[in-house]
């Protein structure tokens, strides 16, 4: 190998400046209020790596007492990332996991790529390049071995972190290999663990912030703190459609506290010394909006959706067959329409980032789904290149989306800019309800076209959506399956701001799909799992255009779900059944509902899920359970409405998110086929709606079409 | 702007805030205690839920000026190093996925198993329906609170 490529290969995996890294995040603000508890596991309060440590790759580094310091590169959200990524790297690297230290590497896009917490990607994404950093330190550790105890490499094993001599029984730990090991020349090529070997994925691991985050410690970014930072809150346009006119900023600049008040774009920012300040002081300002658009309200939504639907001509996004023809000789016609509500995101740490911008350049704090885009935008914003720009993430209260998004990003920098100081900027709940970007609301209508055998010959969806691009993913499941399709689509532009909301579009387009292939099932007269796998054998047998999914796999989440559920052998209960594919993992589940003092209640909901390799069964499996909560929490209770153009939901207490006492059973299971892992922070939450949905059917024979279910007639009262 | 005196922890704290400040916030920005959260300001989310004379109580709905006397713990307090029995549960049955909520959770399960050492599943949800989680780790906050119980028992 040229020196060049060894060169440019070490610096790619190389961590260059561990010791001291960036990661203190508060930490010595903390020390003065008391002790901070010393972890092996995941401690984020630990300052970088043991100085004496040696680097062996951008993912991690030994200390000659063997304490192996891996950094998590992608930001934590809550999907369990900073415990799955090094648990990777440790399964190649053969290392003790009880003496593996997790950090939070800070944004580098030399050392890391995609360093982003969304599209379930990350794990995908990694996997290979995480287990090769692991087995490349092994092998140099085993190198290092070789030469120590002049044997041959292939005498060597490794077990827990130890080079083990086979013939001898001879030992040398990784910590103290570490120091030759680490200035051998990087190999070029390494063999990975068969999968029966692995020692820690596939094993239940828990949470490596689990210490931290029991005894309160400051992990998250509003918990930030920096010695003389300011905190800010700024004032939006009231209504979407509105822009800033004139603002009277005396009272609220004379309150204790206040260091400025500040106007930039249609934003009003208030500067001081305390949140609670800050907080009165913004509400003591006085401000003029106009007019700049359209002020929206709900009830012209579902107007204009009626438009969207009937109008002849819409964006075409599949064309299978004659789908004209084939409804004029159908036997049978289904017909439905579905509809879903905006929805806020609302993750319990509300929006917030720390921005300190200085002559040199700017320093971003905070969480963010998305480190990069922040740093590209701060530097678009200040005209200075992104490479001026560092960004540290810190774990994050939730984000289910919204913080793919840099709009808060930048509302720090400017206020930091502009008040010329390092400035926290938060976000109350009502700001985050009321703030913007919200899953669109859609409305769905669906035709069937059935033959007299009831066999699906045609299908047709249009999807209507406010500020929602293409509201359908036309190359998914049933397309492939029906010889003649049309899936097109119509978006009404609105100044009401959207963005990706967990499962963009699937997490309701997949209920839609499903409790209307539910009716369409119904109306064939066939039970809904043998239907969906008619389809799916004869989209196999005979496809039509383009199949972007898996059949099998749908076809063996479909069976799991149906075996586990005991599908259509229980009396007692009502079972409904759903299948999705999303991003690229398969989830089938089956809801049970029991009528209660003449009441629906979902008891019971079973999920088979198909994610390849499952990385940590304990994450993955809440994981399932959290998005199957997730997913029948909004489709029972999310509503957000407008009324021109304001939210008419600000807090907890109008608008309503699922509680404890509302949850059903819920039982995972995932499909065993090795696999290379294929995502599982979004996929559980799609198929849920539908499955409470047709599952209320087969109770009540009541079809439940429009989100929020609570809210409908068929089960007003009902909670 | 008025000094006040606060028992936190076992131990003495002065704070100079505006007496309508919730104690949410002087715990926060003026105490350097943060790991009681901030989720709603309306006492509609319980992530700001600690300890008021061994009641649970929301913080960020309780003035400082109304604190004076009390005796108030946090879950810096309940234990720094996470041995008491909810702690230890929630880490056990690996509770937390962002963990935003937790600390809330756990000053409120501590205090029902204080009032109640061994409620039943329904006891359980009525208490902590006041506790969002966002992320949905319900389930494992049922089984934690049960089995938290069985280790006081």
């Amino acid at each position: 190998m040229k020196n060049g490529t060894n060169q440019s290969r070490r610096n790619f995996f190389r961590q260059a400046a561990t010791a001291g890294g960036g990661l203190v995040l508060g930490f010595n603000w903390l020390e003065t209020s008391g002790s901070v508890p010393s972890i092996v596991n995941g401690t984020a309060s630990v300052a970088g790596t043991a100085a004496d440590a040696f680097d062996f790759n951008s993912y991690l580094s030994i200390s000659p007492k063997g304490i192996i310091t891996i950094f998590s590169p992608n930001p934590e959200v809550g999907q369990g990332i900073k415990t799955a990524f090094p648990i990777i790297v440790a399964e190649d690297l053969d290392a003790d996991w009880k003496a593996v230290k997790v950090l939070q590497a800070p944004l580098d896009t030399i050392k890391f790529q995609r360093q982003v917490a969304g599209g379930s990607g990350s794990i995908p994404h990694s996997w290979k390049r995480l287990r090769e950093a692991g087995a490349t330190a092994r092998q140099m550790l085993m190198q290092a071995a070789a030469s120590r105890l002049n044997v041959p490499v292939a005498e060597l094993t490794t077990q827990k972190g130890v080079v083990v001599h086979t013939p001898t029984g001879r030992k040398l730990t990784y910590g103290e290999l570490a120091a030759d090991a680490a200035k051998l020349p990087i190999p070029a090529d390494v063999k990975l663990k068969d999968q029966k070997d692995f020692k820690l994925i596939g094993q239940s691991i828990k949470n490596v912030d689990n210490l931290p985050i029991i005894t309160g410690k400051p992990l998250f970014g509003l918990d930030f703190y920096r010695e003389g930072m300011l905190f800010a809150m700024v004032q939006r346009p009231v209504a979407f459609g509105l822009k800033l006119k004139s603002v009277d900023a005396a009272t609220a600049k004379a309150m204790p506290g206040i260091v400025d008040v500040v106007t930039f774009k249609n934003s009003v920012a208030v500067v001081g010394k305390s949140t609670w300040q800050v907080k009165k002081a913004r509400e003591a300002l006085k401000i003029e909006w106009e007019k700049e658009a359209g002020t929206e309200s709900t009830a012209d939504h579902n107007k204009l959706f009626a438009q969207l639907l009937g109008q002849p001509d819409a964006t075409v996004r599949r064309k299978d067959g004659n789908v004209e023809e084939a409804f004029r000789n159908a036997a049978k016609v289904v017909k439905s329409e579905y509809q879903c509500p905006f929805l806020p995101h609302s993750p319990l740490e509300p929006m917030n980032f720390f921005a300190h911008v200085r002559a040199d350049g700017a320093e971003l704090v905070g969480p963010t789904q998305t480190p990069e885009l922040a740093r590209n935008e701060t530097a678009k914003l200040l005209g200075i290149p992104p490479e001026k720009v560092t960004v540290e993430m810190t774990r994050m209260g939730g984000g289910f989306g919204r913080r793919l998004k840099a709009d808060f990003v930048l509302e720090a920098v400017e206020v930091s800019r502009l008040v010329k100081a390092p400035v926290k900027l938060i976000w109350t709940r009502e700001d985050d309800m009321t703030g913007g970007s919200y899953r669109p609301a859609v409305r769905y209508r669906f035709e069937a076209a059935l033959d007299v055998q009831g066999n699906m010959i045609g299908y047709k969806l249009r999807g209507a959506g406010i500020n929602a691009g293409n509201s359908t993913r036309e190359n998914n499941f049933p397309s492939g399956a029906v010889d003649h399709l049309l899936i097109d689509s119509a978006d009404h532009k609105s100044p009401i701001t959207t963005g990706p909301w967990r499962a963009p579009v699937t997490n309701f387009l997949a209920c839609a799909e499903q409790s209307f292939l539910d009716e369409v099932a119904f109306a064939a007269g066939k039970d809904p799992v043998q239907f969906r796998l008619e389809l799916l054998d004869k989209a196999k047998k005979a496809p039509v255009g383009e199949i972007k999914y898996d059949i099998d796999r749908m076809k063996g989440v479909i069976r799991l779900a149906a075996e586990k559920s005991g599908w259509g052998r229980k009396k007692e209960v009502a079972q409904g059944f759903s299948v999705y594919f999303s991003h690229a993992s398969y989830v089938a589940q089956v809801a049970e509902v029991a009528m209660q003092k003449g009441k629906p209640v979902v008891r019971k909901i079973y999920a088979a899920a198909d994610c390849g390799v499952v990385v940590n069964q304990s994450g993955a499996r809440q994981q399932v359970m959290g998005g199957i909560v997730d997913g029948m929490g909004h489709a029972m209770y999310g509503n957000l409405t407008f009324r021109d153009g304001a939210p008419e939901q600000t807090n907890f207490n109008s608008y309503r998110m699922i509680r404890i006492n509302e949850i059903p059973q819920v039982e995972v299971h995932f499909v065993d086929n090795g696999i290379e892992p294929t995502g599982l922070g979004e996929p559980a939450l799609p198929p849920t709606g539908a499955a409470v949905a047709n599952a209320l059917f087969k109770a009540t024979g009541k079809r439940l079409r429009n989100q929020p279910f609570a809210e409908q007639e068929e089960l007003k009262g009902v909670s | 702007m008025a000094l006040y005196k606060l028992k936190i922890n076992g131990r003495d704290y002065r704070a100079d805030v505006d007496p309508d400040t919730p104690l949410l916030w002087v715990l926060r920005d003026s105490l350097g205690l943060a790991g009681t959260k901030y989720g709603c300001g309306i006492a509609m989310c319980g992530a700001c839920t600690v300890h008021v004379n061994g009641e649970a109580a929301r913080s960020c709905v309780l003035p400082v000026s109304s604190l004076a006397n009390a005796k108030i713990t946090t879950i810096e307090g309940l234990s720094a190093t996470g041995d008491h029995p909810v702690q230890q549960a929630w880490d056990e049955t690996d509770v937390p996925q962002c963990g935003y909520c937790q600390a809330g959770q756990i000053m409120m399960a501590a205090a029902l198993l204080k009032r109640n050492p061994k409620p039943s599943g329904e006891e359980i949800d009525t208490a902590m329906a006041g506790n969002l989680c966002r992320c949905g780790t319900y389930h494992r906050i049922r089984e934690a609170i049960q089995s938290a119980a069985n280790k006081i028992r």
